[in-house]
């Protein structure tokens, strides 16, 4: 698809992990899931979030690396590290703010999520935008994105005074434009909300 | 003699389940496909489009098929590993043979077909033609659906067939016609999206239907609210405008309690009820106790969670009432399922673009299957067989005497009942594991003990072929070819996709043999499922759902065509009730009145608890084919005890913990996993896997008096803390009922 953009939309997962098994069936990597399927907190509520690489416009993963072995396309497609050059280090795989490089003992070398570059290069969408069954994973024009949903897409996080741009959207509601991510916030969410939103036991008392 | 013939462990290690987790030719080879076909997933009633790829011979893999306008490449994780069912280690590749103390042995397949037809044979001399009874399945294409209704009725004679529908479909099909007259979802997939408001209760779409979440969140993307009616939070419950958690059996009080607020506030279509319907009156004078506090107490929630649902659902403009299992699975699951209809019907919105009424079919075929005369009460075309002008014709199609097709046949439960009491002593089973699915598990294997003889036709052996004195090795979906027929009513293709192995045979061959050595091979001369289908075309011709108007060729051309569809030149009909013309010889809809009324066993002090099943996204129904799928077993490996940490702690009772759920009929050991996510007086327990770990131990036979479908969604229980289970069976591996 041509100037198709990856989009996430949180609230949508399932958590059905379609995504999981068809992205290890993807040619590039057959075998090895690329993509993380988060519960957030069970006991809580059923809430699950898939994982894919944000492909940072300025990917820390690739600053980290003694090895420089992981590239950008032009693009702006982060790939997996380069064979010939990955010494297995792991510092990608800690310095990663949405923790998705995974160190793969059996070929000693990190492989993350690549975009489906073999798909996209070919006008197909990623794997996992083409299964995914609630449209949480959606690869589609921002044209189309904004036609269709409620929300609104964002590429921006802040990580404590860290501001990282990335190639894929999340969608926010309207309100917010940037995604911070910090204690503070998380603190003041949590006071405006209801003290358990998804306890039943306290629906059924109300 | 259909006593198991060596202990589980021992069938297990031999037989399976065990796990694929490796593609055929492995995943490194890299070589090109030969080719790429597109057929459709072989699990549930979605019937997702999906390209399989092939190489010599093998399947290696899938592709997305975009194109396909239902889930336009959408899967959920068992479509995406469903191949890897083929070159599965477990498969049979030739018939077996019981041996007592050893098991089974491979046989020819002269040697089994002549065993079987000769125990046919002495059986049915010496008790009589409906001693020997047929089992079959709803994810049967409609060309093995109909040719096991046939073979019953004129090669066996015998009244005995029903199928694994009963367990799916029977409480909605039987109140669809009551209502509409039509048993059919009423409205393609696509008004789902064109709906301000949609209800759904008792169906965990996110899990069991998974595609048709993608429905509902575009529905929501243009306004629509969402009301999720069940007793756990699922995971589109999360996102509902209102999540009402129901108390299981309770139903009737959400539906009456909105009928009622809906009547008081002036939201219904009279003009659309006095044109179109008959019977409303009697069903406002019943709905007129159901205030939001009386419904309240039977529903087991707050009265104004009842009050918003109707103040959300009332005014809309358009509406997509949806329901499954969860509501259907009761001793009054066809009430249920009334009182839900009269929602939809009493505010005229059906039979138009976003207003519509839709049953969630669980099983592959469970529309198809419902319909080809694989039903103890039915003949092709959805017939009823003591109609007489239905027999005649049919009879003219089969070329048989009328008074030789026999009469009503019991359904599921009643036939293992009739097993049991010694009633039944010949069984053929096909696409249906009752060990595992039928409730009160443990009378299933001592009714299974009491047959003279047992064959089954499988591709694995299942926990119930387990107890066969022969087992036939048949064939898996992609290995035949046919039709099924999807939740919206969308009649679709099956490719041959690869050969069966050397050794097995496609299904529709060995009842074509077995109908040959019955000296009735001149009724079932077919030279493949085309000639079937063609059949079946003639036999439903006429009939509400009429398929004579499909060909192969044309459902290929349309991506599927819509029943009914009676001629050659006719578009098939994606839409019922446009017009609000009803399937009633009267051209209306029938509005009947429900009364709630308990379930057939409600806790006590004894068994405090209430015990709800149901299904988890990585397996489907007893699990024959998703518990040997590696990726899918490692999703979800074991069953488990879902229940609110109000409850946990009552009972000391810690997440992981080993739990015993256990019912008047039986018990499981499983592990507890405490979520806030579900009523406090509930527990559930997923019900795929097999015997110490089989939610049916617990399950009651408590049936529907109208579907007979069996109440999966209630009975009483108790939960204790146990210990770790050190047994055989909890040694196995998850997958065959282990416990780790």
């Amino acid at each position: 698809m041509t100037n198709g953009e990856f989009f996430i939309d949180y609230s949508r997962c399932i958590g059905c992990e379609a995504c999981v098994q068809a992205c290890g069936e993807c040619d590039t990597h057959r075998g090895v899931s690329m993509i993380h399927l988060e519960t957030i907190e069970r006991r809580d509520s059923v809430q699950t979030a898939p994982q894919i690489c944000m492909h940072c416009e300025d990917p820390i993963c690739a600053q980290v690396c003694p090895a420089d072995a992981i590239k950008k396309t032009p693009d702006g497609v982060v790939q997996s590290s380069l064979k010939p050059r990955c010494i297995g280090c792991s510092n990608c795989v800690m310095s990663c703010p949405f923790g998705v490089p995974k160190y793969q003992i059996d070929i000693d070398q990190m492989m993350k999520c690549d975009m489906c570059y073999d798909r996209t290069s070919v006008g197909k969408k990623p794997m996992c935008a083409t299964v995914c069954p609630s449209g949480a994973l959606t690869f589609t024009t921002m044209q189309d994105i904004q036609r269709t949903r409620q929300g609104v897409p964002v590429n921006e996080w802040r990580f404590g005074v860290e501001i990282v741009r990335t190639k894929v959207y999340v969608m926010v509601p309207k309100e917010v434009t940037r995604v911070d991510v910090d204690l503070v916030q998380i603190a003041t969410t949590a006071a405006a909300l209801p003290p358990d939103p998804y306890d039943v036991a306290l629906m059924l008392e109300s | 003699m259909a006593k198991l013939s060596a202990d589980i462990p021992k069938l297990v290690e031999h037989f399976g389940p065990s796990l694929s987790r490796i593609p055929a030719g492995g995943w490194a080879d890299t070589r090109e496909d030969d080719k790429l076909v597109k057929t459709h997933c072989c699990f549930c009633g979605q019937q997702c489009g999906i390209q399989l790829r092939v190489r010599e011979n093998k399947i290696i893999g899938f592709e997305p098929w975009e194109d396909f306008p239902f889930n336009r490449g959408k899967l959920c994780p068992k479509g995406v590993k469903r191949y890897m069912q083929d070159e599965h280690p477990d498969r049979l590749k030739s018939p077996l043979q019981r041996v007592q103390d050893k098991g089974f042995v491979p046989v020819g397949w002269d040697a089994a077909l002549d065993r079987v037809v000769s125990e046919i044979r002495r059986i049915q001399e010496t008790y009589g033609k409906d001693s020997f009874a047929i089992l079959t399945g709803a994810s049967l294409t409609n060309e093995k659906a109909y040719l096991m209704g046939k073979f019953a009725r004129v090669a066996l004679q015998t009244a005995n067939i029903d199928y694994n529908g009963r367990l799916c479909m029977v409480s909605a099909g039987t109140a669809s016609k009551k209502v509409f007259g039509i048993d059919r979802s009423g409205n393609p997939w696509s008004d789902i999206v064109a709906a301000d408001v949609i209800l759904v209760a008792g169906a965990n779409i996110a899990e069991c239907a998974p595609i048709t979440t993608d429905y509902i969140w575009r529905a929501r993307d243009r306004g629509a609210k969402l009301i999720v009616i069940d007793p756990r939070m699922t995971p589109i419950a999360r996102n509902a405008d209102l999540y009402i958690p129901v108390r299981p059996g309770g139903d009737i009080g959400v539906f009456n309690g909105m009928l009622h607020v809906m009547i008081k506030r002036g939201w219904i279509d009279q003009d659309y009820i006095s044109k179109h319907t008959i019977g409303f009156e009697e069903v406002a004078r019943t709905v007129e106790k159901y205030t939001p506090e009386y419904a309240a107490r039977i529903a087991g929630v707050p009265a104004s969670m009842i009050v918003r649902a109707a103040e959300l659902f009332g005014p809309a403009k358009t509406s997509f009432v949806m329901h499954a299992r969860g509501i259907e699975h009761h001793s009054k699951g066809v009430e249920n399922c009334i009182a839900m209809m009269s929602l939809a019907l009493a505010t005229g919105r059906l039979g138009r673009e976003g207003c519509g009424y839709a049953m969630i079919t669980g099983q592959g075929n469970g529309q198809g299957g419902r319909e080809q005369g694989q039903k103890c009460d039915q003949l092709p075309g959805n017939r009823k067989i003591d109609d007489p002008e239905a027999r005649r014709y049919i009879a003219g199609v089969w070329d048989v005497p009328e008074s030789s097709i026999p009469g009503k046949g019991l359904s599921a439960v009643p036939l293992m009942e009739a097993i049991h009491s010694g009633k039944i002593k010949g069984l053929i089973s096909i696409c249906f594991n009752p060990v595992v699915s039928l409730p009160d598990a443990n009378f299933t294997r001592e009714a299974l003990g009491k047959l003279e003889f047992y064959t089954a036709i499988d591709f694995f052996l299942s926990e119930t072929a387990q107890h066969a004195d022969i087992v036939l090795a048949g064939s898996l979906m992609e290995e035949d070819e046919g039709t099924t027929t999807n939740v919206e009513g969308r009649v679709i293709r099956h490719r041959k996709v690869v050969s069966p192995p050397e050794g097995a045979w496609e299904d529709w061959k060995i009842l074509l043999e077995l109908a040959r050595r019955l000296g009735k091979g001149n009724k079932f001369d077919y030279a493949g499922p085309r000639e079937i289908f063609d059949e079946l075309r003639v036999a439903s011709k006429g009939s509400v759902s009429d398929y004579y108007g499909m060909t192969w060729d044309r459902i290929d051309e349309n991506n599927g065509l819509f029943w009914p569809c009676p001629s050659l030149d006719h578009p098939g009909t994606p839409r019922l009730y446009e017009d609000g013309k009803f399937g009633h010889p009267d051209g209306k809809a029938h509005f009947i009145p429900v009364e709630w009324r308990p379930s057939v066993e409600m806790p006590d002090e004894e068994y405090p608890i209430i015990l709800t099943t149901g299904r988890v996204v990585s397996h489907f129904l007893s699990g024959t084919q998703t518990r040997r799928i590696g990726a899918l077993v490692d999703q979800t490996s074991e069953p488990f005890c879902e229940m609110h940490p109000q409850l946990a702690t009552k009972l000391g009772i810690a997440d992981c913990d080993f739990v015993k759920v256990e019912s008047r009929r039986g018990h499981v050991v499983v592990h507890a996993k405490v979520v806030k996510t579900i009523r406090p007086d509930t527990v559930f327990v997923p019900y795929h896997w097999p015997h110490d770990r089989s939610a049916n131990n617990m399950t009651i036979r408590a049936l529907d008096p109208q579907s007979e479908i069996p109440e999966f969604k209630i009975c009483a229980v108790r939960v204790m803390k146990a210990e770790r289970p050190i047994d055989p069976i909890a040694k196995l591996e998850v997958q065959a009922g282990g416990i780790r």
